[in-house]
């Protein structure tokens, strides 16, 4: 399964302002691996995954999914296989109603309706949504919002989910589902988040970025355990690894 | 000045309508062709902009009260004519069917009124040659006013000629006029003052905004369409009218001919002697009425006026009636 | 729109997505009856008030089968009144011709007319305003396609309406920062509006590119795909034709005159 690959060699970009987001970037996830990327704010974290499926395009280097580069012609071919969960799920859920919104992706991708609703049930049903289907999204909470985000991404059936801050403004029983959600997926999953109790569970490798490069990477018990990498980077050791010992 | 259904004749309003539609079709081939599909969300949330800004309110220099935002000459600003008029439409019509703010038949006027005026009038042929590139902000300032107060004044003399042509209100066209001018001169005022703030912040903060949303469509419109729109409004408005005056159709004809097509009319009149017909043979009462006080004024309508008191009792006396099917409807709507 | 706008919309919306008989309809039937309806509310001539009466049968039928609460409704109406009330008013004073005598009484053609715009308000708001708590927007959008609105304007109305909460909370969130620190709750200065306001725009565009970049994410290539298409069914048909043929009915005789002189005991 080479072809799930995601690798990024040397990636650069600068914002039409003059900053420069990612100076020199790489990394390679294989298939069906998790793994968090973390940070402190503007470490270039969301301007990193926005490269992954063709949202932004490289100044510099190359990002390949599989074996494809992503650039503008293939990105099309690419939004297929790489799914984005966008850190504001009201940005996200933009159709009327929560089955429609779900279905968006697979109509777009030629689907007959009858089809496309299917698919959207199922995704819907993934995570635990679907009683909700005729729902317009404003009237959902946040976790709920999010959930059917994340099957909006899912009715597309990628190979590799990318999100951005899933956990945030979510209430603890609303995270913690979600949790248990992303730990069920066996998807390659980048998870960009300042939630490191998440990170404990659901990924076994993180990527710590800093100032637009990636300053450390390796397994998670290693990285968050070193109080020292964390502080200097605007993170704090979680607490779940302070009163257990890594084992 | 949203106008309501109350106040207007079927043929003003459906003038209006076909107008309005007409050139809603043309922004809507324009924007397409031009698309950039950008253009999708960006009006879509630019609407939703113009409702919550009018939860704001600013205080108006130098008199006690306050103002805020109208919001078409801000939307034409940010978006170019076409896209702009697309908005206002869809802002009015969110406005009627909410808030019942404005009929819905009546919106065709509406649209007409609040959008045309600002998008196709006051932007391209005065805050444009006024304001040159922006970048003199006095300049703006006075573009941004001037064009505000003229869309105003005009979309107001719209209402005061829409209203006076449909004949519902008593009120004489000039009277109606010399009330609407000075108000909306001074809506006018503080729409200008609301656009010219916060276009200048933008200008300030993030210059490069007002260059992109509206970058998609070209930013002027030659006067062409313009001209052929406001000539085909007069024709169809005078058209409808004159039609309307000379045949004197009963309104009902007139709609059903709005609805079905020219084709029905001679049906839809043929209908209407039939049952004036039947109506005539089992009336309880034929030519039951009070005499009419002012003879020189009887014409079909104020000959109705004659019947009224039983008019009246039959009226309450439906009024329950409805009330009650109503009620007994819901009832067993409730059991069932 | 304030506050109490936006939390209509939402009771609104809420209205719209109850089950009921009239909820069943297809969205083209409601919206073709009510425009029939409203068109033959104001083809009446100006003086004209008994005739309306029976109309109100209508308002009053689909509010009692949707199970929408007729209180929401009068209120909305009363809140949109002032409008037509002004204009209205002018009719008994500028209109004093006197038009009949009933048992020595001389009535100025002004308040019947005032009546009568009084009850042509009343019925067609109620209607248009019936029409979306039976329907709810995005049914009603969809509906509206399908009877040729274009598709442009369709997509427009329900971003508009999709996105009117968001950027709602985000300015009630800005107007309430503004209240904690400035003092007597009085309204800022153009300057200080114009920042703010301008803020919200700025966060309102960056919305819209944030959306379009989720819409690419997902394979947006300039069309807005839709699901089923609905079909009509009797009931539509059933709708449709009773509604109509009561308002041809109801137009070309005064029910609730013949009702009246039938009560009144005068004999042909």
């Amino acid at each position: 399964m080479s072809h799930h690959i995601v690798e990024a060699r040397d990636l650069s970009f600068v914002y039409p302002g003059g900053h420069e987001a990612l100076s020199g970037v790489s990394f390679r996830i294989t298939h069906g691996e998790a793994v968090a990327l973390i940070g402190p704010n503007g470490a270039g974290k969301s301007t990193l995954l926005l490269h992954l499926n063709g949202s932004l395009l490289p100044a510099r280097g190359e990002v390949r999914i599989g074996d494809l580069p992503v650039t503008r012609q293939t990105a099309p071919r690419i939004r297929r296989t790489v799914g984005m969960v966008f850190q504001d799920p009201d940005d996200q859920l933009f159709m009327p109603t929560v089955l429609e919104d779900v279905a968006f992706g697979p109509l777009n991708y030629g689907l007959a309706p009858a089809e496309a609703e299917d698919r959207a049930v199922a995704a819907l049903e993934r995570v635990g949504m679907a009683r909700l289907r005729q729902q317009p999204p404003y009237t959902l909470s946040a976790g709920e919002k999010r959930a059917v985000a994340i099957a909006t991404v899912l009715a597309m059936s990628p190979d590799v989910l990318v999100m951005d801050e899933p956990s945030s403004n979510l209430d603890p029983r609303g995270r913690r589902r979600l949790i248990e959600l992303l730990k069920s997926f066996e998807h390659t999953r980048i998870i960009a988040t300042h939630d490191l109790e998440l990170v404990v569970e659901v990924c076994p490798r993180v990527l710590v970025m800093d100032g637009g490069v990636i300053v450390a990477q390796g397994p998670a018990h290693e990285l968050l355990n070193n109080e020292d990498l964390m502080l200097r980077h605007g993170l704090e050791r979680p607490h779940s690894l302070r009163h257990h010992h890594p084992h | 000045m949203h106008m309501a259904d109350a106040l207007i004749s079927p043929a003003v309003g459906g003038a209006m309508w076909a107008a309005s539609a007409g050139l809603l079709g043309y922004c809507g081939r324009k924007v397409r062709l031009a698309l950039d599909d950008r253009l999708v969300p960006m009006m879509g949330v630019l609407g939703a902009f113009i409702f919550a800004a009018q939860m704001i309110n600013f205080s108006i220099p130098a008199t006690g009260s306050s103002g805020h935002l109208g919001g078409g000459l801000i939307l034409a600003i940010l978006l170019g004519p076409e896209a702009a008029f697309l908005v206002i439409a869809s802002v009015l019509t969110v406005q009627a069917l909410f808030f019942a703010d404005g009929g819905l038949l009546a919106l065709g006027c509406n649209i007409w009124n609040l959008g045309f005026y600002p998008a196709f009038i006051a932007y391209p042929f005065i805050y444009r040659p006024l304001a040159g590139g922006g970048s003199n902000r006095k300049r703006a300032w006075i573009a941004a006013m001037v064009a505000a107060v003229v869309g105003l004044q005009l979309g107001a003399a719209s209402v005061v000629l829409e209203t006076t042509w449909s004949g519902i209100s008593a009120l004489p066209f000039a009277t109606f006029l010399l009330l609407m001018q000075p108000i909306h001169l001074a809506i006018g005022v503080v729409e200008g003052l609301a656009t010219t703030a916060v276009i200048a912040f933008v200008a300030r903060a993030r210059p490069e905004a007002l260059e992109m949303s509206g970058g998609a469509l070209a930013k002027s419109v030659s006067p062409r369409p313009v001209l052929t729109g406001l000539l085909l409004v007069t024709v169809l408005v005078g058209g409808v009218l004159s039609w309307f005056a000379s045949t004197q159709p009963d309104g009902l004809e007139w709609s059903i001919a709005k609805v079905t097509g020219q084709g029905e009319v001679e049906a839809g009149a043929g209908l209407h002697e039939e049952l004036a017909k039947i109506q005539e043979k089992t009336a309880f009462l034929p030519d039951y009425g009070f005499k009419t006080a002012a003879p020189e004024k009887a014409t079909d309508s104020t000959g109705r006026v004659g019947r009224t008191v039983a008019g009246l009792v039959g009226g309450l006396l439906v009024l329950a009636l409805a009330g009650l099917v109503g009620y007994g409807l819901s009832k067993r709507r409730r059991a069932v | 729109m304030g506050v109490s706008h936006s939390a209509a919309v939402h009771r609104m919306e809420i209205f719209g997505g109850l089950d009921s008989p009239m909820h069943r309809l297809d969205a083209r039937t409601k919206a073709l009856v009510t425009v029939a309806f409203i068109a033959t509310v104001m083809s009446f001539p100006r003086y004209e008030l008994s005739a309306l009466t029976p109309f109100f049968l209508y308002p009053f039928a689909l509010v009692a089968l949707s199970g929408v609460p007729p209180g929401f409704i009068l209120k909305k109406l009363l809140i949109a009144a002032p409008f037509a009330l002004c204009i209205g008013l002018f009719n008994p004073l500028l209109d004093r011709q006197p038009v009949f005598l009933a048992g020595g009484f001389a009535v100025a053609g002004g308040w019947l007319s005032f009546g009568s715009i009084l009850l042509r308000f009343a019925l067609t708001v109620s209607a248009a305003l019936t029409l979306l708590a039976c329907t709810g927007m995005s049914r009603l959008c969809a509906g509206l396609e399908r009877l040729g609105l274009p598709k442009v304007l369709a997509v427009q109305l329900l971003f508009l309406y999709r996105y009117i909460f968001v950027i709602a909370d985000e300015a009630l969130r800005m107007r309430r920062g503004l209240e904690l620190r400035s003092s007597g709750g009085r309204s800022p200065s153009p300057r200080v509006y114009g920042s703010l306001v301008g803020h919200l725009l700025l966060r309102a565009m960056d919305r819209a590119q944030r959306i379009y970049s989720a819409m690419l994410a997902r394979g947006f290539n300039g069309d807005m795909p839709t699901l089923q298409p609905a079909r009509l069914h009797g009931p539509d048909i059933a709708f449709a034709g009773g509604w109509l043929a009561f308002f041809v009915l109801a137009r070309c005789w005064n029910l609730a005159d013949h009702l009246g002189r039938l009560l009144t005991g005068v004999r042909p």
